[in-house]
């Protein structure tokens, strides 16, 4: 059985920003497996800019943010697998193990002294919302009809309504309008956009482009394609309010409805998952339930930014190598608990002694919200808190703790982090 | 836009594009048009972004173009090197709808010159070999 | 056309169809199968409970009962001779009314007097170590050991290779349009391209039968198909562990109740209504449906996990009024056979009822002898989820693509689609590659693996990728290049907010 310090599942932007980190200069020995037979994941048909303004501080495309990854994990001397799809993730006496197959080796068993879960996400499909009507040709979900058109050259339909305001809808919106296709509304259930409002703004209004909040699809038509589809405003409890229907023709429906975890793997090999997140439930090192498995990126929780996708990851590869070096915690872990308006927050448990000076915390709240402060506290005590103008579910929001601050506090039981006037 | 000409004063209140925190930002137009203050932007790169927004609004423009003969690829991605007026945006996806590239193709190699009289190259954002 | 002439047509190629013209193929006959769609199993055939009926539920001395507890006797062998999916796991009818128990013992009277074997009634206790999550209110249950799962694509698409291999033909996209009966013996068949001449005409049509029968019968026999819907709920594999069995609800006064089963490949079904319908192809979903069967699911299942569904859909029941099989000669168009009104229990049953509709073909044209083999089935395609690790390995040294994974969610490679393709009758469309081997059936329902599935089929039908189609002619996958607005109308940019015109390469990708 081969066998890696690190063996990193998925070659997205956090696989590979994790394997990196893990590499640690060449100290350590590091695999990354992919399934497809290119690095980069879903960057590279996200052709549109964007990215890396954090990370490298000027405005990249999506497959020049993933080839700056790519060139970093080759020079780093990771060892990349392609075209190999892993199959199962276990953790046994002697450390965990991957199981993937692959044309050129079969199915094969490789051993590890940790590994780094990033497969990233998946759409939510229309199946999943039960949308009333036929089901023809025409459907997609964005991110498909993002790669029917950047990597195939083909244009999904001509005349378009894009239901939910995730950015890849957004982005779509845009992308379709600038290959000729008409797109005739963008309904979000919600009262507001789950989307960032930039991208509203340059992906909609630039193009006239209404969105129509507190709307869905109540009804698709057309038995082979396609042929309309009937768009309703919804109440409070996001029910269709009968008699608003309004017929849009069309040939095209596209789904920007949610990103879920692609947790699958995690799940077989027994991690824990947060109902909440749909992702592992992690420490402050990223680590999950199963000593040794670690998750960063879209797998662990959906983010809005690649950028803090690629943070969040190097600390995971970081953190692997550490384990897979032989670190081990203090064994006391504190919960980090979502507090009043807090939908969720990652990691969801700390390790006072051994976290870092500064450890980010990522949460998304569960409402709109205008003039708040984030705050945390412990025992009570304010441990950190941060002003916010405006806060949505769409955008993630981050509170820093700091381990001074909580060292300062003597015992901590737990940190609660919540809304604040 | 559009009340500049009147010569009343007014504000105009818009949602920056220049990075993903998407700061409300306030321009005080004066007279004419003329950009007077502006305000809520937490960076300079929103200051100009206003500016040049009620002023001569721009936009950078991505697509692909077909590339012939890479071994895997058949599409290269393409980006302008840099901010096109907003009103040639669909003259330059119309301009390069008859581009094509030819492997190989190297991030940051020009795929088109001058697209569509803008006076911006375009170039290649992905590779193909 | 119409100079050659076969010994039978059989018009429609769902399980029906297609398990007559696998025991037609026995025998030394010409046969041709007609379908309207482009594939197998397109109609009734891929919209059902996916369950083979014990045999309990049909009124005794009918047709229905017969053939239902025959079929469900032939279908475990029939499934393990085919390399079908199949799982005897039995079906509970659970009673949630103390007062209504009574209708639990007339079922399990019915039952035995139609020859179902080892029913009982199971009390509270029993029945909730069986089913860990009937509702609380059940108070009893009518336990079938011999109702079973089946996948009715691969049951359909088997008896159709079988066939198939076994020289029987099969044209697809080939509606019949009109049946003409001949001067001398037999009936003209005409289709959009063809007039096919056959000395026996098996209308096994689904819901489109009584226009078949119509043509040629006589004024006072007129057959009537209603279109019965029926709308479902498809819950993800996380589900398919809810219940054990098939669960169905003692039917009440308050009306029919829904089944909650598991699937043979580990989802969960949760379904049907059951709505009289116009239109024979309405096979859309509606709120009120949908919303029914999540109230209705809930009388007999504690817990349902609605939240991971994956997929609704909707079928439709070929009903007929007298609520029987309409098997058999039509009176007065001799040579004209009926398989019609084949409502549940039909996927059940349809075992039985090739036997049936073939008997009486061979007795109309005297008696065609026995071939002396039948050719078996091409081996199934390997479902590399269930091989061990040393043989896919080893599949995957003799075939490359049996090592490159398409579809994440339940774990198909290039080569199962690739065969799928190239296997006789072989898959045309995404859908077509989803009913054999079942790319696209999971949970990202095809978002991530339909571009790469279509890549294949373009590819192995030598067509453009933008012409592939998830169902048949009309349902491309695109509706041209990315260009083509700016392409085909230089210089004339279309403006935001008006539809751009239809460019030339929208008909390339109908071709």
């Amino acid at each position: 059985m081969r066998r890696y310090d690190v063996v990193v599942v998925g070659g997205g932007p956090a696989g590979l920003a994790a394997a990196v980190a893990a590499r640690a200069g060449g100290r350590r020995s590091v695999a990354v497996i992919e399934r497809d037979r290119e690095l980069g994941g879903i960057l590279n048909q996200c052709v549109h800019s964007g990215f890396g303004l954090v990370t490298f501080g000027e405005e990249l495309t999506g497959p020049e943010y993933a080839a700056r990854w790519a060139d970093a994990a080759a020079e780093s001397g990771a060892e990349v697998l392609l075209g190999s799809m892993v199959l199962d993730v276990s953790a046994g006496p002697e450390g965990p193990a991957v199981t993937c197959v692959s044309a050129e080796r079969g199915v094969e068993r490789i051993g590890a002294g940790a590994v780094v879960l990033a497969m990233g996400c998946r759409e939510r499909p229309a199946g999943a919302l039960g949308i009333p009507g036929f089901r023809p040709a025409g459907v997609f979900t964005a991110g498909c009809a993002q790669r029917l058109v950047n990597r195939e050259g083909l244009l999904p339909g001509r005349e378009v309504v894009i239901l939910g305001s995730g950015d890849i809808g957004l982005i779509m919106a845009r992308r379709l309008t600038l290959e000729g296709a008409h797109v005739a509304c963008v309904a979000e259930l919600m009262p507001y956009s789950s989307g960032l409002k930039r991208n509203v703004v340059q992906c909609l209004d630039d193009f006239g482009i209404p969105l129509l909040l507190s709307h869905t699809v109540t009804r698709v038509e057309g038995r082979r394609r396609v042929e309309a589809v009937e768009v309703s405003r919804v109440d409070g409890a996001g029910r269709p309010v009968p008699g608003t229907g309004v017929r849009y023709p069309c040939d095209t429906l596209l789904l920007s409805v949610g990103l879920l975890p692609e947790n699958e793997l995690s799940r077989a090999a027994g991690v824990e998952l947060s109902p909440v997140t749909r992702g592992p439930v992690v420490d402050d090192s990223l680590m999950t339930s199963v000593p040794g498995v670690f998750a960063c990126g879209n797998v662990l929780h959906v983010h809005d930014l690649v950028d803090y996708v690629s943070q969040e990851a190097t600390r995971a590869g970081e953190c692997a190598g550490a384990w897979a070096d032989g670190a081990r915690g203090s064994g006391r872990t504190v919960p980090v608990v979502a507090g009043t308006g807090v939908r969720s927050a990652v990691p969801q448990r700390v390790d006072v002694a051994r976290m870092p000076d500064e450890l980010v915390v990522r949460l998304r709240v569960d409402g709109v919200y205008e003039r708040r402060s984030l705050v945390a506290r412990a025992g009570g005590e304010v441990v950190a808190r941060r002003r916010r103008d405006i806060l949505v579910p769409g955008e993630m929001e981050q509170v820093t703790l700091r381990r001074e601050a909580l060292l300062g506090l003597g015992g901590v039981d737990a940190i609660t982090i919540g809304l604040e006037a | 836009m559009g009340a500049g000409g009147a010569g009343e004063k007014s504000d105009k209140v818009l949602t920056c594009i220049r990075c993903p925190r998407g700061c409300r930002v306030t321009v005080a137009l004066g007279a004419g048009g003329k950009v007077e203050a502006v305000s809520g932007n937490a960076c300079p790169r929103g200051d100009s972004y206003a500016r040049a927004e009620v002023t001569a609004p721009v936009r950078s423009v991505t697509t692909t173009v077909p590339v012939d003969g890479a071994r895997d690829e058949g599409r290269v991605a393409v980006k302008t090197v840099r901010e096109v007026p907003k009103g040639a945006v669909l003259d330059v996806v119309r301009a390069l709808a008859d581009v094509r590239a030819t492997a190989p193709v190297e991030i940051g190699d020009v795929i088109a010159r001058d697209v569509a009289g803008t006076g911006v190259d375009v170039v290649a954002t992905s590779r193909a070999r | 056309m119409g100079e050659s002439c076969y010994d039978v047509i059989v018009i429609g190629a769902g399980v029906c169809g297609c398990a007559i013209a696998r025991e037609l193929s026995r025998r030394r006959l010409s046969a041709c199968v007609l379908e309207a769609e482009e594939d197998v199993c397109c109609g009734t055939s891929k919209a059902n409970s996916a369950i083979v009926h014990a045999g309990f539920d049909a009124a005794t001395g009918t047709l229905m009962a017969r053939l239902n507890v025959e079929g469900s006797r032939l279908m475990g062998p029939l499934c393990e001779e085919l390399g079908v999916d199949y799982d005897r796991i039995g079906s509970l009818v659970v009673c949630v009314d103390g007062a209504q128990r009574g209708g639990l013992d007339a079922l399990l009277a019915r039952g035995r007097a139609n020859g179902v074997a080892d029913l009982r009634i199971v009390e509270r206790e029993e029945l909730r170590a069986l089913e860990p999550n009937v509702a609380d209110a059940a108070v009893a249950a009518l336990w079938a050991p011999t109702g079973a799962i089946v996948n009715p694509f691969q049951l359909t698409v088997a008896l159709a290779e079988t066939a198939a291999v076994n020289g029987v033909e099969f044209r697809f996209l080939s509606p019949v349009t009109g049946i003409a009966r001949r001067p001398d013996a037999g009936w003209d068949v005409t289709t959009p391209s063809d007039t096919l001449a056959a000395r026996v005409v098996v209308n096994a049509a689904g819901v489109h039968a009584d226009e078949l029968h119509n043509l040629v019968c006589a004024p006072g026999d007129r057959l009537e198909i209603a279109p019965r819907r029926g709308q479902y709920h498809v819950l993800d594999v996380t589900a398919g562990a809810h219940v054990r069995h098939t669960v169905f609800a003692l039917p009440t006064r308050l009306g029919k109740g829904v089944l909650v089963t598991p699937t043979t490949g580990g989802n969960l079904l949760v379904g049907p209504t059951a709505e009289d319908i116009e239109d024979k192809g309405g096979v859309d979903t509606t709120a009120d449906g949908l919303a029914e069967v999540v109230r209705k699911a809930a009388l007999t299942v504690r817990g349902v996990p609605f939240s991971e569904r994956i997929r609704t859909f909707a079928g439709l029941r070929a009903h007929q009024a007298g609520h029987d099989f309409v098997i058999g000669e039509v009176p007065g168009a001799p040579g004209f056979v009926n398989c019609a009104a084949i409502e549940s229990p039909g996927l059940s049953a349809a075992p039985a009822i090739g036997r049936m509709v073939t008997g009486i073909v061979c007795e109309l044209l005297g008696g065609p002898a026995e071939k002396d083999e039948l050719l078996p089935r091409p081996a199934p395609i390997p479902d590399v989820a269930r091989l061990s690790p040393e043989a896919w390995s080893a599949l995957a040294a003799a075939r490359p693509e049996y090592g490159r994974v398409v579809c994440r969610c339940r774990t198909v490679t290039e080569g199962q689609v690739v065969d799928a393709i190239r296997r006789p009758l072989g898959a045309r469309s995404l859908d077509g590659v989803k009913r054999r081997v079942e790319a696209g059936m999971g949970r990202c329902q095809g978002g991530f693996c339909s571009p790469r599935v279509a890549q294949i089929l373009a590819r192995e039908l030598g067509c453009d990728l933008a012409a592939v189609t998830l169902s048949g002619p009309g349902s491309e996958l695109a509706v041209g290049t990315d260009k083509d607005a700016w392409a085909g109308a230089p210089g004339v940019p279309a403006a935001p907010g008006t539809p751009a015109p239809a460019a030339p390469a929208g008909e390339e990708a109908s071709r």
